[in-house]
This record gives C-alpha cells, sequence and structure tokens, in this order.
C-alpha cells in the first residue's frame, strides 16, 4: 500500500533529516510510528501524505510511483487517506458536524446522503451533545476526536494519524485506541505516530522507530 | 490481528452513556437544525468586511470619473452641434437704401441649398442689441456702416455645401459674406478633446489604482483563508473546486462592494442634476448649466458605470480564483520542479 525505498530528506541545504528510509505498510495493517521528538515522525508523516517531495529515493502509494502522480489525480489520491493532523487543523467557522462532513461536501455528496454518517460517527466518537458547536469552544480532546471523525468520515484506505491522543486523558486516549483498532478489523490500515509509550503498550502492533533520520522496524 | 490488551470494555460506562445523549440528539426530535449550507469560505470575516468597503469606495471613484467624462463629452459634443447648426452671413453696407432688397435676395439664394432649413435676418433692434456694448443702448444705426446679418440654420444631421453657397453669395449678392464658424467649431473641437483626453486620462490613472487596489485587497483577504486551502487540499478537495468556492464568495463580497459604488456615484450626478434644475432661474445655477450643461447621464454614462462596476467585480472574482489555483499549485509538490 505504501511503500519507501532508500528515501532521504533534507530541507533546503541543510543536513539529511531522514536517510534511507525502506520499508513497506501492507494493506491491512496496523503500526506505531515513534521517536523522540525532532526525529522526524511528522516531516515522514507529511512524506506519505504526499506533502513533502523526498530528496532522493522512491514513494509509492496504492501500487504507483509518487513521481508519475498526476497533479489531476491527487485529489482521488488523497481521498483514500484520512490524515488525522497534530495541530488538528479544523475550520473554525464550521461546526463540528460540518467539519467532520467536510471530505463528503468537497466529493459533491448532499447532506440527505451523509447526514446520518456523520451523526452516527460524532455519536462513536462520544461528540453526539457538541455537533452544533464552533471548533473553539471544544477542548483539546474534542478537537481531536472531531480531527480524527473527518479522517474517517469516507471510510479512507489508510488512516495517518499525528499524535491523536496528545491532548487527552488516558482513559480517552484507550478509547480511541480502541476506535483505531475497530476500523483496522473493518480493513483499514492504521498508521499511528506517537511518542507515548503507555499506548503503544496496549497494543501488539508493529513499530517503526525513528532516531536520528534512521529508521528501526519491530515486528 | 492486533488486540486492545485489557479487553475493549474497560470504561464502558462512560462511553454508553455519551452514546445514550447522543441518541437523545440525534432521534426525530433534534434540538439543532443541522445543515451544511454553510459557506466553505467564511462570510463574515474582517477583512472580507474591510473588501466590500475599500471596493465599494474604488467603485464610486472610478464611477464619479466615468460619469464626469460622460458628462463632460456630453456637453462638448451638444456645443459643438449647436455650433455646427448655425451659419452667419454678413452683408457689407454698400448700397444702403437696397439693404432690405439685398437681403431677400440673399435669403432666397441660400434656401435654394440641399440642407438650409431656415434663414433669419438680424433686424435694426437685434443688431443694435448686438453692439449695445460697444455703442450704448438706442445707437441710431442708420448713421453708422453697420452690416446686415444673416442667421442660416441647418437642418438636423444635413451636410450642406458652404463652398458653392459661399461662391453663389459672393458672385450675386454684392457685399455678402459667409461665416461658417469653422474657426470656431475647429477650436471647439480641440477644447473638447482635450477635455475629453484630460479626463480620460485621469480616468484611466483611477481605473489603475482601483485594479491594483482591488487585486491587493482581494490578495489580502485571502491570505487569512490559507489554512482553509490547505484543508481543503488534504481532504481531497479539486483545486477547481476549492478555486469555485472562493470565486463565489468573493464574487459576492465584490458584488456587494461595487454596487453599493456605483448607486452611490448614480445617487450623486442624480443629486448634482436636481440642484442644477432646481437652480436654474439663479445666477450660480446658471453659471454651472453654461459649464457642464446638465449632469444628467445619458445611456452611455450609465452603462459605463455598470461596465465598471461588472469590471471590478470580476477582477476580485479572478484575482481570488488564481491566488487559490496558485497556492494549490504550490502544495502540489509533486507537480512543482524542481
Amino acid at each position: 500500500m505504501i511503500r519507501f525505498e532508500n528515501v532521504g530528506l533534507r530541507y533546503g541545504l541543510g543536513p539529511e533529516i531522514l536517510s534511507d528510509l525502506s520499508f513497506r505498510v501492507e494493506a491491512g495493517s496496523f503500526q506505531f510510528l515513534t521517536g523522540p521528538s525532532g526525529a522526524g515522525k511528522t516531516s515522514l508523516l507529511r512524506l506519505m501524505l504526499l506533502a513533502l517531495k523526498p530528496t532522493r529515493g522512491l514513494i509509492s502509494l496504492f501500487g504507483k510511483d509518487a513521481n508519475t502522480i498526476r497533479p489531476r489525480q491527487m485529489p482521488a489520491l488523497r481521498r483514500k487517506i484520512g490524515p488525522v493532523f497534530q495541530e488538528f487543523r479544523l475550520l473554525d467557522h464550521l461546526t463540528t458536524y460540518e467539519n467532520v462532513a467536510l471530505p463528503l461536501m468537497v466529493r459533491g455528496k448532499t447532506e440527505a446522503d451523509y447526514r446520518k454518517d456523520v451523526t452516527d460517527l460524532l455519536g462513536w466518537v462520544g461528540l453526539g451533545d457538541r455537533m452544533h458547536v464552533l471548533p473553539p469552544v471544544l477542548s483539546g480532546g474534542e478537537k481531536q476526536r472531531v480531527a480524527i471523525a473527518r479522517a474517517l468520515i469516507d471510510q479512507p484506505s489508510v488512516l495517518i494519524a499525528d499524535e491523536p491522543t496528545g491532548n487527552v486523558d488516558p482513559p480517552l486516549a484507550r478509547r480511541l485506541l480502541r476506535l483505531f483498532i475497530e476500523l483496522n478489523r473493518a480493513g483499514t490500515t492504521v498508521l499511528i505516530a506517537t511518542h507515548d509509550l503507555g499506548l503503544m503498550d496496549q497494543v501488539e502492533a508493529r513499530r517503526l522507530v525513528l532516531n536520528e533520520g534512521r529508521l528501526q522496524i519491530y515486528d | 490481528m492486533v488486540e486492545l490488551k485489557g479487553g475493549w470494555n474497560a470504561d464502558p460506562g462512560a462511553q454508553a452513556e455519551k452514546e445514550a445523549g447522543s441518541e437523545e440528539l440525534l432521534g426525530s426530535g433534534s434540538r439543532y437544525r443541522l445543515k451544511s449550507g454553510s459557506a466553505i469560505v467564511p462570510r463574515e470575516s474582517v477583512s472580507g468586511q474591510a473588501l466590500s468597503a475599500v471596493i465599494a469606495i474604488m467603485a464610486f471613484l472610478a464611477c464619479l470619473c466615468v460619469g464626469a467624462v460622460a458628462v463632460v463629452d456630453e456637453t462638448a459634443q451638444s456645443w459643438q452641434r449647436q455650433v455646427s447648426r448655425e451659419v452667419t452671413i454678413q452683408i457689407k453696407p454698400f448700397d444702403k437704401p437696397q439693404m432690405d432688397q439685398t437681403v431677400r435676395a440673399a435669403s432666397r439664394l441660400v434656401l435654394e441649398f440641399e440642407g438650409i432649413s431656415r434663414v433669419t435676418a438680424f433686424d435694426d433692434d437685434s443688431t443694435a442689441r448686438l453692439l449695445e456694448p460697444w455703442l450704448g443702448a438706442n445707437p441710431d444705426l442708420s448713421e453708422l456702416p453697420v452690416p446686415r446679418l444673416l442667421r442660416v440654420t441647418v437642418k438636423d444631421g444635413a451636410s450642406p455645401d458652404f463652398y458653392a453657397i459661399r461662391k453663389a453669395l459672393e458672385e450675386k449678392v454684392p457685399g455678402a459674406t459667409l461665416d461658417d464658424h469653422r474657426a470656431w467649431h475647429e477650436r471647439l473641437a480641440r477644447m473638447a478633446w482635450m477635455t475629453i483626453a484630460f479626463g480620460s486620462s485621469i480616468l484611466a490613472l483611477v481605473l489603475a489604482a482601483t485594479v491594483l487596489i482591488v487585486v491587493f485587497a482581494t490578495r489580502g483577504a485571502m491570505a487569512e483563508c490559507h489554512d482553509i486551502i490547505e484543508v481543503l487540499h488534504f481532504v481531497g478537495a479539486t483545486s477547481g473546486y476549492v478555486a469555485g468556492q472562493f470565486q463565489r464568495h468573493f464574487l459576492l463580497l465584490s458584488s456587494r462592494g461595487a454596487i453599493a459604488g456605483g448607486v452611490m456615484s448614480v445617487l450623486v450626478f442624480a443629486g448634482l442634476n436636481f440642484w442644477t434644475s432646481w437652480n436654474r432661474a439663479r445666477p450660480e445655477g446658471d453659471q454651472i448649466a453654461a459649464l457642464f450643461g446638465s449632469f444628467t447621464l445619458g445611456w452611455r454614462g450609465y452603462g459605463s458605470i455598470a461596465a465598471v462596476s461588472v469590471v471590478l467585480i470580476l477582477l476580485s472574482a479572478i484575482t481570488s480564483r488564481m491566488a487559490v489555483k496558485s497556492q494549490i499549485r504550490s502544495l502540489e509538490v509533486y507537480s512543482r520542479r524542481r
């Protein structure tokens, strides 16, 4: 599903912050991406989201070499990926409900098509009573769950989440983890970037550990 | 298969409570009207309102300028029309006792030519009134070698052969000369042309400034939407969809401003027109009317104001579309050349 071969990344003329990364994320798998702060986790996720281009090496997504994907094919490819950003990136002028429905709105679906899915999903992440609220009045944990719900609403093939439990207390983190596992059971590939060892210890899953720009994999 | 250590229902109570609350809210008697009718681009942002205000002011100034040029153009053309619709025949007093006969002969001769509608001879009283500034009131013209003047009125839209008329007068009416006001006409045309050229230059400058201000104000208003564009991009929106959303938003903002500015300028002209009509019999009103005619905007004036407003609206919408496309291109790292 996602394949990296000898991928290296540097910003401008600076040192290489990711070196010789070679790994595969198989369809239907569940893995954690971890490492100390500044190890390059977010940069690696941005490479996966095709928001950054590597300075060397090959990245392929869904069997396609990223270099050969045409700009007009990108939106369709992005729709297969559900990104959860560390800083949430919710639109403050839209309600919780509208934020979650956003991926479906931009696909041209009518509200009648997605209303039930959105309300069900918001109920599932425990925000059924907050769907009319604007993001500025939500707590960090609630924003986190809205961001997750937005990533999941269109049933992506792969969920890429950057510190999805960074702003929530341990019980809620456990509940979110359970949500990710349930998604994975339904067939979604899940990759969670975190440096929360406690969270990772709750699940027997593959770990990709980044340290000083190099990757070690623990299956 | 990945499993959660400690089982799935570590805190079932809290979850059940949450979900129960959700069910109540989501039932048929939902308390909140949920709809996706909100604009993806925020409608009432501060920069959006500022952009509307800037466009309104610039549209007002540009439309005022366009209207002023249209009024001056209309007035200059009216002067030219008035001057070119009349010519004058002067008959020198060689044979004073036969003057009336000479005048009649000249009138008959001129009326034979095509395009001439009327010939009016100035009688002694009219001539005396014309000479009053130099000769004082009630001068005795019988003692003076004053020429007789004939006012020749040209039919609307006609262009008589003045060369032939002049030649015929010289041959058949002794002492008669034709003044077709050409010198006046040319000076007036030159003055009108210069007035229009000056007004058009000012208009061009105002329009150029307006274009730049609207483009920069639109880009400024777009700056706060950077995050929105990025989010839409990452959730899989096509560049056409995002550009369409912003184009629609800025079309609305600029329409509000441009229409307000255009309407305000029309009201100013209507106010001036009313004022000149109101003061028609008074010296200040007559002076203004003599200089500018009336402030009535013809169809060309209204058309120009509408055109300026439409251009400003389109300009803002197109600028926003281009800015969105440009930002999305910068986000598409794989389509960028290194």
